[in-house]
């Protein structure tokens, strides 16, 4: 099978799991007075969950201008480190023009597929991007055309199902390497305080997912640093 | 809202949101050396999808309890190294289950 379809077929279940996300984001937008094209305008811009639900709460005021790059800063700040992290698994041919196209695309789930690759060709994550910006532009569009149309219960299951992918990633590796099962730990422990102890439930939900990796993160690699070929595993 | 009003706002949303994606992508074009930098962004995945996952998913679903009978399938599913596919509709299948059941 060839990158770019092995990609495709990789992006199914994110593509799935961002029709339920984006849907609400096009009810909300709408209810929050926007239009559907402004709605649908803003994912297929933009394509991310966080910072355009803050985003959309940021243009309910007029000339906000300072906070809506302050919200998108400190919301949007991990996926400089997964851009980082990515750059180190890219293949030769995945340079220049085609960095900039596709880098676009660098969401959390797209990264979290991305980086189960020992190398990220370009054509699949080419590939791998193609049906989570269509399940994000049309779910946004459904969302903000036909608003609460799907029955509740149907919207509950499907909104598990990114959460379903990021298990599928984590789990099978806690089996494999214990470092990470320290790194997990320290994580779910610092994002339960997070969003537990009262002055740090304060904090907005973009930094505290930052704040929380970044230092379990950094812990694992302060106490177990790994070796150079381990590292592409 | 007016349409200049919005559009500018538009362009800080999508334009900060490229550029911070964007820019240490096309940045960082060797490979990187330092062993903490490298076991860091190793360590990163997992980190970050733990956090994204714990606690929100108990919050996604109708009730905590079908969101917890979601979180074990997956985690049963993961376990026996089904695809990623297969793992979420598991999840959500037993959401969807468990919810009929639910009294809500």
């Amino acid at each position: 099978m060839n990158h770019f379809k092995r990609g495709l077929r990789a992006g199914i279940p994110i593509g799935l799991g961002y029709l339920s996300v984006s849907f609400t984001f096009g009810i909300m937008a709408v209810s929050y007075g926007l239009y559907w094209w402004q709605a649908v305008l803003i994912s297929m811009t933009t394509v991310t969950s966080a910072g355009q639900f803050a985003g959309i709460g940021v243009m309910l005021h007029p000339g906000q201008y300072i906070q809506m790059l302050i919200s998108q800063v400190t919301i949007n700040i991990r996926y400089a480190f997964m851009s980082i992290s990515l750059s180190q698994k890219t293949d030769s041919r995945f340079r220049g023009i085609s960095r900039w196209v596709l880098g676009f695309m660098m969401t959390d789930e797209i990264f979290a597929v991305a980086s189960q690759e020992s190398t990220v060709s370009r054509s699949f994550f080419a590939g791998l991007t193609v049906l989570p910006y269509l399940g994000w532009s049309l779910g946004t569009l459904a969302g903000a055309l036909l608003g609460n149309i799907l029955p509740d219960r149907i919207m509950s299951a499907l909104s598990v199902a990114i959460y379903g992918m990021f298990i599928a990633i984590v789990v099978p590796e806690l089996k494999q390497s214990r470092p990470v099962v320290l790194v997990v730990v320290i994580a779910l422990a610092l994002s339960c305080a997070f969003s537990y102890i009262p002055l740090l439930a304060q904090v907005s939900s973009g930094i505290a997912i930052t704040v929380c990796a970044v230092l379990a993160a950094a812990i694992g690699a302060w106490l177990f640093p790994v070796k150079e070929d381990e590292t592409h595993g | 809202m007016d349409n200049l009003q919005f559009f500018l706002y538009l362009l800080l949303l999508a334009g900060s949101t490229y550029l911070i994606r964007v820019i240490p992508f096309v940045a960082i074009k060797d490979k990187l050396h330092n062993r903490f930098i490298l076991s860091f962004l190793y360590y990163i995945p997992y980190a970050v999808l733990t956090v994204m996952t714990i606690p929100a998913i108990f919050y996604a679903t109708k009730s905590p309890l079908s969101a917890l009978a979601g979180l074990i399938v997956a985690i049963v599913f993961a376990l026996r190294k089904k695809s990623l596919t297969v793992v979420a509709v598991a999840a959500c299948a037993t959401v969807f289950v468990t919810e009929c059941f639910l009294p809500i």
